[in-house]
């Protein structure tokens, strides 16, 4: 892989490329090739103009923005709680984690904790989502490869989570359960039990997974070696997560960053591999699914009693001030740059997610590879629309 | 408001020795300097802004570039006056006031940098001039930039010199205007008013721990 | 077969009436089986679901059936720039070398179209003709999609050929025919040391041969893990990716018709065909029962295929060819040296 990619093309032209206002066919042979909008490979609405050689891939131009919803210009008219509600939908997988970071730069602004109760709570939630996005994951890399039938073991043991997560929030996808100062509700009777088995239920999926796609010897053919990413490259292109965790780097936010939620609490061992390929990729998201069973369960044993909610005023208004708040989310860093200037919704918000990060990469990875390949890099760097376009 | 350093810890060890380090590495190309919530803000000045991006990668080790944004001081143009119950935005104060590490004018270009090894992070602001839109590219340092910057261009009209082709990125290639910046109104709210209630009323029945604002 | 079970006498073009007419019913009849019972249930229930259930009453039975003629009621588009005659014409050269495979297939003891010769050979030769209606197909679909898919799959389906016909050899060998019918009979005759009373299912000795069959003709039907040509998640249907209503049924038919036709020829060669040990061959009940037991087996070799099918990932293309030319194909032409040293020896 060349260290710049090549865009012999001029910018003018990329544009209206993109625009699909001009079909382009070259002159020297070569072929370009548009993967998407509409395409099973891409999960969502990525476009990638690849130009090939045969089934070499010469230059790949992802276009984004067929999702742009524009929220950091609508969180400038939005108040700190309806902007929750927004901002569930970045990364509509894990729903819970993406308003966690939000919430702690307005209650550190605001000079409030949440009891101890609400941070493990929040923190079991955010793990199961991290486990249901997980499940999805390893079910989908697979079919993506070729193997159908992971992906229906995925579905069906992530329906579990996601019932449980309904079960005490209300809502499978978005459960807008975070407060300003803590949670909505406590949870419902008997749910620490029911966790306790859906916990065992994921864990014998992912010693299916184990068996079933890693073990498989065409799936590691078609994973090792494939779109390999170094540690240098990789954290210079912003690449966060499990994504450069896979290459070797240790780091991870829950363990290194400014501490928040419950995570000092557990114990939990940070997963890494030296390769840096896909299947390394994936067999990261194996076994951080398996570390956060164990940190739920950890949790779930020391879980404290006490309030859900802190004494917030009745309509929040955040003093003024600037904090940038970042987490681990299951798709990588996921930060917010929050500017209050005292009033009932923030100034100026700069949301920064993992898969924009994650996937500004591709120019650079897919060069020179094979077609099938691409699709196998795409589904192991694991980015989600919303995420990439917000 | 500069003065607020509001944690309930005092500032760690480890975000001092940092800032240390940090002024002696950027020298006289610091304009102010700040730790707030755990984070360092420092301000530069538009030579040093490239500059700086060398000493973040290859002097402070800072390996990780997070993100590169811009934003836009102005006050909000409101088009409702005071007190009229208007809920379609939140009232926002309408003086030009700046944030932590003082700004010059209405763009600033903030830009996030962290290292791995030693867990810091490092957050760059840089002004730019009003009249002329322009600051440098940090994209032969940090690739990663690219993107970043593209989406600011587009989103603010800020131009990145050096960059090796700015061009659209989330909008079609004919939109006109910067949305982001605050003298673009919210398309949304030009096509369909804000249908909000105009006064603000408790929920049904809630005991005063609901803190949610009604529509 | 100028009389038929009934012991009626007709003449030679009523006989290739019904027996064309027959053998057009087997193959979409076939398909419908085939697909229902491994595709839409075996495939469910091992991933955990149901599949149809409710088209038909009684555990969704009705499902393909009402798939068909749903596709026949479609309308018939084709892409604006595509080739138009090249275009209609592919998915009927595909579907005739599917028909032509069943020309020698035995049913039972009197129950073949035409006892040649060359059977085993005319069988495999014939097939290998859908590489034409392939790549007709892709080329004219004006696709970028589709042309990829058909160049993959004219790479792959030849060179597939070699071992599916080298993996034969060794049968041809033992049986001293490439006759089908004599195939049969080779098994039936055939003792295993000695020991005559279940006859000699080449199965035993041919075991390699077997495997590289069923890889083989997994490859030739471009089916998981060789479904590059079609890969459901890249190219969306390859070749087939512009072809919808009737078009695509007939695509549909020749894929699951081949698969029938090839576990057919899988059970005659290495199973014993229309043949059970216990039974006696010339016997006239021999008529019902040896379809009743051909159909048996060939449900069988189709478990096996099917199974692999959704169970394991595609290769990729060099992959795929590096595993044909560089280890099927010696693996075989080895398979038929050690059978030709034990028939000499031994």
């Amino acid at each position: 892989m060349a260290d710049t990619p090549i865009i012999d093309i001029d910018p003018q032209t990329m544009s209206l490329l993109a625009d699909s206002q001009m079909n382009l066919e070259l002159d020297n042979g070569d072929m370009i090739l548009n993967m998407g909008p509409q395409h099973p490979a891409t999960h969502g609405t990525l476009r990638l103009v690849v130009r090939l050689d045969g089934e070499r891939v010469l230059s790949a131009d992802p276009i984004i923005g067929y999702m742009h919803r524009g929220y950091e210009k609508l969180t400038e008219y939005r108040t700190y709680p309806q902007i929750t509600t927004l901002i569930n939908r970045i990364d509509w997988l894990s729903s819970f984690a993406n308003e966690v970071p939000f919430i702690h730069g307005a209650e550190k602004l605001m000079d409030v904790q949440a009891p101890d109760r609400a941070e493990y709570i929040r923190t079991i939630l955010t793990e199961l989502s991290r486990i249901s996005t997980f499940l999805l994951f390893l079910g989908e890399m697979g079919l993506q490869v070729g193997a159908i039938t992971p992906a229906f073991y995925g579905f069906r043991d992530r329906e579990y989570v996601l019932n449980l997560i309904e079960s005490a929030t209300g809502g499978r996808f978005h459960p807008n359960f975070n407060r300003i100062g803590g949670l909505k509700d406590d949870l419902p009777w008997g749910w620490t039990g029911e966790c306790k088995r859906v916990l065992d239920i994921c864990a014998k999926s992912c010693d299916d997974f184990d068996r079933l796609v890693v073990g498989n010897e065409i799936f590691q053919q078609r994973t090792r070696g494939v779109g390999i990413i170094t540690p240098e490259v990789g954290l210079s292109y912003g690449v966060s997560g499990s994504n450069i965790r896979a290459s070797g780097v240790d780091w991870d936010l829950r363990r290194d960053g400014a501490p928040y939620l419950s995570y000092k609490d557990v114990d939990f061992k940070v997963w890494t591999h030296p390769d840096g390929d896909s299947f390394a990729r994936y067999w990261v998201r194996l076994q951080e699914t398996r570390e956060s069973i164990n940190i739920v369960r950890q949790l779930l044993d020391k879980m404290p009693s006490g309030p859900v909610m802190a004494k917030v005023p009745r309509i929040i208004k955040v003093p003024e001030g600037e904090v940038w708040v970042e987490t681990e989310n299951p798709l990588g860093q996921m930060g917010y740059y929050v500017v209050s200037k005292g009033s009932t919704g923030p100034f100026r918000t700069k949301i920064r997610t993992a898969s924009f990060s994650n996937v500004s990469i591709c120019p650079w990875l897919l060069q020179g590879i094979y077609v099938p390949d691409v699709v196998t890099v795409l589904a192991s760097l694991y980015f989600i629309l919303g995420d990439i376009d917000r | 408001m500069a003065d607020e350093i509001v944690e309930t810890e005092k500032v760690s060890e480890l975000m001092s020795t940092f800032k240390k380090e940090v002024e002696k590495a950027f020298g006289k190309d610091i304009i102010e300097s700040e730790i707030n919530y755990g984070d360092l803000i420092i301000r530069v000045t538009k030579d040093g802004y490239r500059k700086a991006a060398l000493i973040c990668k290859d002097v402070l080790n800072l390996d990780y570039l997070s993100f590169i944004a811009g934003i836009d001081w102005m006050p909000m143009p409101t088009e409702s006056e005071e007190g009229s119950g208007d809920t379609s935005q939140p009232a926002q104060p309408n003086e030009m006031t700046f944030g932590i590490a003082g700004s010059a004018g209405r763009f600033q270009v903030f830009a996030h940098v962290q290292s791995t090894s030693r867990h810091v992070g490092l957050t760059i602001k840089v002004d730019v001039d009003e009249n002329e839109l322009a600051v440098a590219s940090w994209v032969d340092v940090y690739p990663g930039a690219d993107w970043h910057e593209r989406e600011c261009w587009e989103m603010y009209g800020i131009d990145f010199v050096g960059h090796p082709e700015i061009r659209k990125l989330y909008l079609p290639g004919e939109f006109e205007g910067y949305p982001l910046r605050k003298d673009f109104p919210l398309l949304a709210r030009v096509v369909k008013p804000w249908p909000g209630l105009v006064d603000v009323e408790p929920m049904p029945g809630d005991d005063g721990s609901e803190d949610e604002e009604s529509e | 077969m100028s009389s038929l079970i009934f012991a009626v006498d007709i003449g030679w073009g009523a006989t290739t009436a019904i027996k064309t007419a027959i053998v057009l019913a087997i193959i979409p009849a076939g398909a419908l089986i085939l697909g229902y019972v491994f595709l839409l249930k075996m495939m469910s229930h091992m991933q955990s679901r149901l599949g149809p259930m409710d088209s038909g009453g009684f555990h969704g039975w009705f499902q393909l059936v009402g798939d068909g003629m749903k596709f026949l009621q479609k309308e018939d588009i084709m892409p604006e720039a595509a080739d138009k005659r090249v275009f209609a014409m592919a998915p009927i050269v595909v579907l005739m070398s599917t028909f032509a495979v069943y020309v020698v297939i035995p049913v039972g003891p009197e129950l073949y179209v035409r006892n040649l010769d060359v059977g085993i050979f005319y069988a495999l030769a014939v097939s290998s003709l859908s590489v034409i209606g392939v790549l007709m197909a892709g080329w004219a679909s004006s696709s970028k999609f589709a042309l990829l898919g058909a160049l993959r799959a004219a790479a792959q389906l030849i060179a597939y050929e070699l071992p599916l016909l080298l993996a034969v050899v060794g049968v041809v060998m033992q049986a001293g025919t490439a006759s089908m019918n004599g195939i049969v009979q080779a098994q039936v005759d055939g003792e295993i040391f000695g020991f005559g009373g279940i006859g000699l299912p080449f199965i035993l000795t041919q075991f390699v041969g077997f495997a590289l069959f069923m890889v083989a003709s997994q490859a030739e039907l471009t089916q998981p893990p060789f479904d590059m040509p079609v890969a459901e998640s890249e190219l969306v249907g390859g070749h087939m990716v512009e072809y919808t209503g009737f078009r695509f049924l007939f695509f549909f038919m020749g894929e699951f018709g081949t698969a029938f036709a090839f576990a057919a020829i899988a059970a005659t060669l290495f199973l014993g065909g229309w043949t059970l040990p216990g039974l006696d061959m010339d016997a006239e009940y021999m008529k019902v029962v040896g379809p009743i037991v051909l159909f048996t087996k060939v449900m069988l070799i189709a478990f096996l295929m099917f199974w692999a099918r959704f169970t394991y990932p595609r290769f990729r293309e060099d992959q795929l060819q590096k595993l044909a030319w560089k280890f099927l194909i010696p693996l075989s032409v080895v398979n038929i040296l050690v059978t030709g040293a034990f028939m000499v020896w031994v």
